[in-house]
């Protein structure tokens, strides 16, 4: 097991539901039938469903840690989960699906490839379904898999499964997302979650977790626009590199090989790719996402803050930047509110110059009047900043397409961005 | 395009790097808490593959409850000396002595607690803003809910129900004077993962996690190791078994399991196997439903 063990992928999902649809029933299995559940673990939750008067173990004991999220029976915050397979390691987010916690439901959705999203056959879209939906395209995940559960209390019909399908595709049509698939599961059962389902027999397509352990992710990073945010710069003035000068970070998109020729930005000054290091190893080319040390032919002033690019190929550098917000805080923004801006390596100030509308999470509706802005909002608006960042646009990077804001006075991350 | 892709634990590693190189970046006085288990041995590791050819930048800070097991003291001072990282180890028992805490009495009596004022006293006399430690979300359900970058008040109290949402990779570390953070580099990965890179990177850890002989007496369920600070309780016998630690706290609150792995490729069979999890045998976590949250709110690593 060893080697294959080794070579396996990562894939992070984020799920996204309330208490009745099945989705701690589904995770449950998905954990039990891949042996990431231990024996004193299940003993623990039986006996506290035992102590809460519950009939059933209830498996979102599990991950729901906190005293309040225990005494409550709810989950008031991301649970992170991990399972793996033969084939793949997995990483779920998994988030509780109500309004109120839109904000919960950003921050799983932000480091996803792909979005679970759990459909009761009984009652087909609601507008849960439409508001996760709709995160995970605004979060581009590049990946919705669609499961319609409960098929059991629809007698297996694969016209009820048919008709979700084309509803879901109809509404769909308004995101932006590459790859939907659908998949009729009993979770309950285990019908078509690791097993293929005998009951039936109409459907041909892959099972839940053979479509986690396959679906396509090798290019889900950018690896075309090579850029390089400078985390910080290694000098270890020692006798045996008492030259070296290398640039530490994490590339946020391409690929760089030795030789290149690149361009820091903002400065603007151009140089070549002389040699990338992880530590004592020398490697000839490094790509999004490996943390890596650069040095440079020549001798250019660099810091924090600053981006390696490619010369020709270059992101937008500008004080003026239009974002998508989610807003996290009941304090909201109004126009010239100032924050402190986080983009790749750099925080600068910004100033809100306007706010052009509101979204409707649930219609996609965009309103231009609005009385005030809250906690769990979503907003368009421009900002200035005090210096210039290099960014993309989030569609086309999500690393170098994103930013928080927080706010001066109190320290809190107040809204996450994604650069139109 | 399979050429371009990472295998989980590069993966893995590369998140780990760049959230240290934020710590460095972001904070004035960072270190890393070292508990001398396989969780921050590989933090150290990694830290040091972070800033490498330059020295590791932090120091490690080790609370010494002085009921530690020899071999982890001995590994400390070796590492910390291997790697040229400045040792601090601020006691429970100068604590104790200095009537800060009382010791605790009582059968179940362990110094675990106590660790707390310790540790919170040695952030304000050195003034550490940051603090990195080996947690791992799989590992026990409160921790599942942790932050990376996980801030404390100026207490050194978590607030679990209002922590700052983190987004993408995006770490906000700002804080107001007093307070602090405690950052956790493998908050994603798992017992598994943390193996298989040990194997991998042919990272040297303590011996105890390697089966050996001991003597140990059965408590709780499990080996515990006989050491001066245990008395034979009525029907407990010292017996001499091949046990190894899948965790390694204090000496007096960790139990040990039988085993016969004792090469790395073997433990990790052992890991694959296994059917309890791994802080199932401790004792600190033993104590009721929320034992670690209760820890973790008044200031625990």
């Amino acid at each position: 097991m060893g080697k294959s063990y080794l070579d396996m992928e990562l894939l992070r999902f984020t799920t996204a539901g309330s208490v009745d649809d099945g989705k701690s029933t589904l995770i449950g299995r998905l954990l039990f039938d891949s042996k990431s559940i231990f024996e004193d673990q299940l003993d623990h939750v039986a006996s506290s469903s035992k102590k809460r008067g519950l009939e059933h173990t209830d498996l979102a004991l599990l991950t729901d840690g906190l005293k309040d999220e225990r005494e409550q029976g709810i989950t008031i915050d991301v649970a992170y989960r991990y399972f793996a397979t033969p084939k793949r390691k997995f990483i779920i987010a998994d988030t509780p699906g109500h309004i109120q916690y839109t904000r919960n439901m950003v921050t799983g959705a932000s480091t996803a490839n792909l979005a679970l999203i759990l459909i009761d056959a009984r009652k087909g879209i609601v507008e849960q379904t439409c508001r996760h939906s709709f995160i995970a395209s605004l979060l581009q995940i590049p990946h919705i898999v669609v499961c319609i559960n409960k098929m059991d209390l629809v007698d297996h019909s694969e016209e009820a499964f048919e008709k979700i399908k084309a509803d879901y595709e109809d509404f769909a049509a308004k995101l932006e997302v590459k790859d939907i698939r659908f998949i009729p599961i009993s979770a309950l059962n285990g019908d078509n979650v690791v097993n293929k389902s005998e009951n039936m027999p109409w459907y041909n397509g892959a099972t839940l977790l053979n479509t986690l352990e396959t679906i396509h992710i090798a290019s889900d990073y950018n690896h075309i626009d090579g850029r390089f945010p400078v985390q910080t710069v290694l000098r270890p003035k020692s006798d045996k590199y008492h030259d070296y000068r290398g640039y530490a970070g994490r590339i946020a998109g391409g690929i760089f090989k030795k030789g290149d020729e690149i361009t820091v930005l903002p400065s603007g000054f151009t140089s070549k790719v002389k040699q990338i290091h992880l530590m004592e190893e020398e490697i000839e080319e490094a790509f999004a996402p490996m943390s890596i040390a650069m040095t440079l032919e020549d001798d250019i002033d660099i810091g924090r803050g600053d981006m390696i690019v490619r010369t020709g190929n270059q992101p937008t550098v500008s004080q003026d930047v239009d974002v998508m917000l989610c807003w996290f805080s009941p304090q909201g923004p109004q126009v010239r509110s100032k924050y402190t801006l986080f983009h790749c390596s750099n925080e600068v100030k910004t100033m809100v110059n306007n706010i052009h509308y509101k979204l409707d999470i649930n219609t996609l509706q965009r309103n231009t009047e609005f009385d005030n802005i809250s906690l769990n909002d979503i907003i368009k608006v421009s900002l200035r900043t005090t210096k210039p960042i290099m960014n993309d646009s989030y569609r086309k990077n999500r690393s170098t397409g994103s930013i928080i804001l927080v706010d001066e006075s109190t320290n809190e991350t107040v809204a996450a961005g994604m650069v139109v | 395009m399979m050429k371009y892709n990472l295998t989980h634990l590069k993966e893995l590693e590369s998140e780990a790097i760049y959230v240290i190189r934020e710590v460095f970046a972001q904070f004035e006085k960072p270190g890393i808490l070292f508990s001398g288990g396989k969780d921050s041995i590989v933090v150290t590791h990694l830290a040091r593959k972070a800033f490498w050819p330059a020295k590791i930048p932090f120091p490690l800070v080790h609370i010494d409850t002085g009921h530690n097991f020899p071999e982890t003291i001995e590994f400390r001072n070796n590492l910390a000396e291997k790697i040229g990282a400045e040792l601090i180890a601020p006691s429970v028992q100068d604590s104790i002595d200095k009537g800060r805490v009382k010791e605790e009495t009582g059968k179940d009596a362990s110094r675990n607690w106590l660790q707390i004022t310790t540790l919170l006293d040695a952030i304000e006399e050195y003034q550490f803003d940051a603090l990195m430690g080996g947690a791992r979300r799989d590992e026990e359900k409160a921790r599942a809910k942790e932050r990376f970058f996980s801030h404390r008040d100026d207490f050194g109290q978590w607030d679990p129900k209002n922590q700052r949402p983190e987004l993408w990779n995006i770490y906000n570390g700002k804080k107001s004077f007093g307070e602090h953070f405690r950052v956790f580099p493998i908050s994603n990965w798992t017992e598994m993962d943390v193996w298989q890179y040990i194997l991998a990177e042919n990272i040297e850890i303590p011996s105890l996690y390697i089966a050996h002989k001991r003597d140990v007496i059965w408590r709780n369920n499990s080996w515990l190791p006989m050491s001066e600070y245990i008395q034979l309780r009525e029907g407990e016998e010292v017996n001499n078994r091949q046990v190894r630690f899948r965790t390694l706290g204090d000496i007096t609150i960790t139990g040990g399991l039988e085993s016969d792995a004792d090469t790395i490729e073997k433990i990790i069979g052992e890991v694959a196997a296994a059917r309890q999890t791994e802080r199932g045998n401790r004792a600190d976590d033993k104590r009721s439903e929320t034992a670690m949250e209760d820890r973790k709110k008044e200031g625990y690593f």
